[in-house]
């Protein structure tokens, strides 16, 4: 399996664990990953209240990248906001005969142009149906044995397009869990909305869903999230008030793979959330990493 | 319904396209009120999605730009699954918030503040430098208290090694299709 990977902005910034631990998973998946050459950004929610065109001239001008570097390959996005900005260039750009043709216009001026033949793919959908649950109970086995995690699936890989999962009761994320050894913690919130860029424009508004968010995974040991931004806006305020000082590790759905797969903290930066104090960070060593390595004597590994 | 004569409020050509658009797009619209039943924001706007739509259908600009409820749209799309009618709510915000941009006020430049500086530094950087994007944002936003509200998050991301220097590598590489955007965005 080979795709043409888009890690997008956020993964080389903030997100930057993200970025590092699809590459360690999907490398120890037996995936391989084509970086698209000299990609840029797909505007995420920025563009398009600025210029309808630019709002698909963005997410196009890497798609046709794609198209024409790394022909045939599939391309892979793990952030929920590019992989909504490139499928929409499919969904709404390739069949509209006028908009194409502004968008072939407009990316003409750095030598490109969309034909509209590259499959966009967010990385919960190649994980589910490419790699397949089986393969990855198989390599992970039950590792995060009962570690009680909240699936959170964020909005825009269910919506508005139905494309791999059921967006009124996803299952896709849990099934990955659930191979994992995971438990799932029951709630209602998988697929309610962090506040996005809100959080940023009105933060008042967008922490009533975080204080929702987090309330309802009191009890969970961890939410697993597959987006930066859903990420950030998880973790980055439960210090605040307002975000009701409900504690909950976040973490990367490919940061607990990478742990359930053995691998060290540091392979997967668990250094950089923020939702993790010491003692959750050993509650997590002591729930993912309670696997017998062959040696047969408990490690407790990392730093 | 089809009224096009110029009235009080003499819309411009982009104002008028954008318009047009949104009516095309909610023409449908029978009122359900889903959307608004939909909405994780829906309690801190002033007016509901569906009267929204209806103020679009009426063509009344003068109160679609009072209100500060597309602003409030955190393009979850809920609303747009659960239409009945299967109408693209969501994109019809965007092009509310748009339409505002056309006719912009303060409140509208406080609103899209963070939205132009996110726009700028892709346009600068070709790929966004977040230490470079939230100073524009405070300037653009004109609110000299802004950058102490997110002192503290600074603080935590720096010591998570969430800051970096931005990179300059890929400056200007998105300069040739900004100003094509432009130039295409003015002749029409």
């Amino acid at each position: 399996m080979k795709y043409a990977y888009y890690p997008g902005c956020s993964l080389q910034e903030s997100a930057h664990e993200f970025d590092v631990s699809v590459r360690a998973v999907m490398d120890r998946l037996g995936v391989e990953l084509v970086e698209i050459p000299d990609w840029t950004c797909c505007g995420a929610s920025a563009a398009e209240p600025v210029s309808r065109l630019m709002n698909y001239a963005l997410p196009a001008r890497n798609l046709a990248l794609a198209e024409k570097e790394l022909a045939g390959l599939d391309v892979l996005a793990p952030c929920s906001a590019c992989y909504l900005n490139l499928l929409k260039v499919n969904r709404e750009v390739v069949g509209d005969k006028s908009l194409h043709g502004q968008v072939n216009e407009a990316l003409d001026a750095c030598g490109l142009a969309y034909g509209g033949g590259v499959r966009v793919r967010h990385i919960l959908d190649v994980l589910v149906n490419d790699v397949g649950v089986e393969a990855i109970g198989a390599v992970v086995g039950q590792n995060l044995n009962g570690m009680r995690v909240a699936p959170y699936y964020g909005c825009q890989i269910l919506r508005p397009y139905e494309v791999f999962d059921d967006p009124r009761k996803p299952l896709s994320m849990d099934n990955v869990l659930t191979a994992m050894g995971a438990k799932i913690h029951p709630w209602e919130m998988g697929a309610r909305c962090c506040g996005a860029s809100l959080m940023v424009t009105h933060p008042e508004v967008a922490m009533h869903s975080v204080e929702a968010i987090l309330g309802a995974a009191e009890g969970a040991d961890a939410i697993a999230t597959v987006c930066p931004l859903c990420q950030m806006n998880l973790e980055a305020y439960q210090h605040d008030s307002a975000a009701g000082g409900h504690h909950v590790p976040v973490l990367y759905l490919t940061q607990l793979l990478g742990l359930a797969f053995g691998l060290e903290e540091p392979a997967v930066l668990l250094e950089k959330n923020m939702s993790l104090n010491g003692s959750m960070r050993a509650g997590i060593r002591a729930r993912a990493w309670r696997h017998e390595p062959p040696g047969g004597t408990e490690e407790a590994g990392g730093t | 319904m089809n009224q096009t004569k110029p009235q009080a409020w003499s819309p411009d050509p982009a104002t008028r396209e954008i318009l047009d658009e949104l009516r095309g797009e909610l023409g449908a619209c029978m009122q359900c009120g889903t959307c608004t039943a939909s909405c994780p924001n829906g309690f801190a706007m002033d007016v509901t999605p569906r009267q929204m739509w209806r103020m679009v259908q009426f063509g009344m600009l003068d109160r679609i730009l009072e209100s500060r409820t597309f602003w409030m749209c955190s393009s979850c799309y809920m609303c747009t699954l659960r239409c009945p009618r299967g109408l693209k709510l969501t994109r019809a915000m965007g092009a509310l918030k748009r339409l505002a941009r056309e006719r912009g006020t303060w409140k509208v430049r406080r609103n899209s503040a963070f939205y132009d500086a996110f726009m700028d530094n892709v346009e600068k950087y070709g790929r966004v430098q977040e230490t470079s994007l939230m100073p524009g944002y405070f300037l653009k936003s004109r609110d000299p208290l802004l950058p102490l509200h997110y002192l503290p998050l600074g603080v935590r991301m720096m010591r998570a090694g969430k800051l970096h220097v931005p990179d300059g590598s890929r400056k200007g590489r998105l300069k040739a299709l900004f100003a094509k955007v432009r130039e295409m965005e003015d002749r029409s």
